[in-house]
């Protein structure tokens, strides 16, 4: 059951990455969409018999992603953790612990959210509430999915196919013109502040890969659970060119705070001030401000061609 | 000739018995020494042990350094694996002869470290320190505040345990430690969610961290660990006494009430001050008193200075586990101790009939 369903997401991945391209070749369809539509989401196939006006979104992605694709209008209430864009219109919904009559209160059209908690999928189908699911991404092949499929949704179709080709276009050039090196620069990417990382297998270590970065976390994913914690003794063995901090936000890290752990003044990065700081946020989502990152990813690279 | 026989055989009994009591001192002693050891030559970095030997030896005045160790490798040993093993040593210690304090003040071989709600407490404390203060200073602030919780969760248990009809039983502490304990850890998890942002950094406290152990926390669990060890190693003999029933240690002249409030500050203290460091490390303060118990005697004055060297010498272990199972990933270190603590425990239960 859960392979077909697995395979079933695959398919509309698949499937929503096609009409991408052709819809990104001719932009012919008007941005109102034709309702109904019939989208093939994470939780199946979801008719929405209107362009929906009060849209209510449980995932700070999703929101994201949908004031990005001009659908900010049409959303009445986003979670307790979309803090991007400052008007998206914050509640104390849950995407975590959902309270589906609380959610209900504001009579949505349509609900986004990342994960099925605790039954919500069917609690919301129960009442009529139609619902995407949109999961977190593996890589940003599923993020354009995502974006096209909200774009689909909620009558933005133009929009969306805009947002994902500017986004592609921007990615090619960042990638281009990202230095070469002759052996892959070594980076940690650092999650919190008792030293728990990210993979190559995850979708932030996906990006990274682009720019040709080399991980230090991955011999260290056994359980490739994609997210190991780290010996700070391996860490300063290992000794990463760069360092980034995705936790900034959650714990306070800084090049400061790094440099009076015990034996971090040992580490190249920290010595040569490479320690990049991330928003916590933007990392952690699957959201168009990755392209910023990536952004921040090549200027760091260009900072360490200099020096070589 | 028979009787001068059995006098010396008299005499000679608390004489064997203390030559019992070093012998296995000893084996305490030379098995955290080895564990010590162990943990500073064994690590997610390979570092040769004849070098790692020079270095360490060098540190003690008059002994010229004559390892070709590198800085990086000198930082790894110094800075890292040494606190570490001198702080999983410390905490280990710590929760076990607290334990043992615990299970005798309170003459239940089930009695814990966290038994009167030290752990969520400091949990409780802890959580406040990660989302109520701004990120950058919640990291120095949450040993503090742990600490500060574990001592108000104990205190209120403390005195709750007495407001019935102004008896204060060993019964009826535990039961106050347990309403403490339910009442602050729903505390914890009601603000844990009005806050789910912070969830990572509070579930990576609870589930115990020597990950990031430094110098400095070794420093700060030193003066409290020191003096709550010393307080109840001088009640070793009184704990004993305690066994017989408060009755007839009453009888015996024995202030129970006043030997048991000395030992359970004296415990609370130093399991605050571990637990401000290490997070929630559970199931030593159980195996390692009873396991002293079956091997070495019931009496607290073998138990405690026991459960101090093979405390110590279990948790340097579990943590050696904890960071070389998965190197160079980590195992958080409640994982191991859990893991080899929780069949232990069913087992301590279905004798506890026979041990009380």
């Amino acid at each position: 059951m859960k392979r077909i369903s697995a395979t079933l997401v695959l398919l509309a991945l698949l499937a929503a990455g096609c009409s991408t391209k052709t819809t990104g070749g001719t932009i012919l369809k008007q941005s109102s969409g034709a309702f109904p539509v019939t989208i093939s989401a994470a939780n199946g196939s979801v008719t929405i018999a209107s362009k929906p006006a009060h849209i209510v979104s449980l995932s700070p992605t999703a929101t994201e992603m949908l004031f990005a694709i001009g659908a900010g209008s049409q959303v009445t209430a986003v979670d307790d953790q979309s803090n991007y864009p400052a008007q998206a219109p914050k509640t104390k919904l849950s995407g975590f612990q959902p309270n589906v009559e609380a959610i209900a209160t504001y009579h949505p059209d349509l609900v986004v959210a990342s994960d099925d908690v605790a039954h919500l999928v069917s609690s919301l189908t129960k009442i009529s509430i139609p619902v995407l699911l949109e999961p977190a991404a593996k890589t940003i092949d599923d993020s354009y999915a995502q974006i096209t499929q909200l774009g689909q949704a909620t009558g933005h179709t133009s929009e969306a196919s805009t947002l994902v080709t500017s986004m592609k276009t921007r990615i090619q050039t960042i990638v281009a013109s990202a230095p070469k090196f002759t052996a892959p620069p070594t980076y940690y990417h650092e999650l919190d502040n008792t030293f728990f990382s990210a993979t190559s297998h995850t979708f932030i270590g996906s990006v990274y890969a682009l720019l040709g970065l080399k991980n230090i976390a991955d011999p260290a994913d056994k359980k490739a659970s994609g997210y190991p914690q780290l010996s700070a003794e391996y860490i300063i063995k290992a000794d990463p060119q760069i360092i980034f901090l995705a936790d900034t936000k959650c714990c306070g890290q800084s090049l400061a705070a790094v440099k009076k752990r015990p034996g971090w003044n040992q580490l190249s990065a920290v010595k040569a001030g490479r320690v990049i700081p991330l928003d916590d946020d933007v990392v952690s989502r699957w959201g168009p401000r990755i392209v910023d990152f990536l952004q921040l990813v090549e200027n760091a690279l260009k900072d360490l061609k200099q020096a070589a | 000739m028979a009787t001068i026989s059995a006098a010396e055989r008299l005499q000679a009994i608390p004489a064997r018995r203390a030559r019992k009591r070093a012998g296995w001192l000893a084996i305490g002693v030379a098995c955290l020494g080895g564990a010590a050891a162990l943990g500073l030559f064994v690590g997610p970095v390979h570092l040769a042990p004849v070098e790692v030997f020079k270095k360490l030896i060098s540190v003690l005045p008059f002994v010229r350094d004559t390892s070709h160790l590198s800085a990086q490798q000198e930082a790894i040993l110094l800075q890292l694996r040494l606190p570490r093993v001198v702080l999983a040593g410390l905490v280990g210690a710590t929760l076990s002869f607290s334990g043992a304090a615990y299970q005798g003040a309170f003459r239940n071989p089930l009695a814990d470290p966290y038994l009167l709600g030290a752990a969520a407490g400091a949990g409780l404390g802890a959580t406040i320190a990660i989302v109520y203060t701004h990120a950058g200073t919640s990291s120095n602030l949450m040993p503090v505040a742990a600490f500060a919780g574990a001592l108000v969760a104990v205190s209120l248990a403390y005195a709750l345990g007495r407001a019935g009809r102004g008896q204060r039983t060993a019964t009826s502490l535990v039961l106050a430690g347990i309403a403490v304990m339910s009442f602050f850890t729903a505390l914890q998890t009601y603000m844990q969610q009005r806050k789910s942002d912070t969830l990572r950094e509070v579930y990576g406290w609870i589930l115990g961290r020597l990950t990031t152990a430094g110098w400095h926390d070794v420093l700060l669990i030193l003066p409290y660990v020191t003096v709550g060890a010393a307080v109840i190693l001088a009640h070793r003999r009184l704990l004993d006494v305690l066994t017989l029933g408060d009755e007839e240690a009453d009888a015996l002249g024995v202030n129970t009430r006043r030997v048991r409030l000395i030992v359970v500050i004296a415990a609370s203290l130093s399991t605050a001050a571990a637990v401000a460091v290490s997070g929630l490390i559970g199931f030593v303060g159980i195996i390692v008193p009873h396991i002293i118990r079956l091997i070495a005697g019931t009496s607290y004055r073998v138990i405690l200075p026991l459960c101090i060297t093979f405390g110590a010498a279990f948790l340097i272990l579990a943590d050696l586990l904890g960071r070389t199972m998965l190197a160079p990933a980590e195992l958080p270190i409640g994982v191991v101790t859990a893991f080899f603590g929780a069949p232990f425990f069913a087992i301590v239960l279905r004798n506890s009939r026979k041990m009380l």
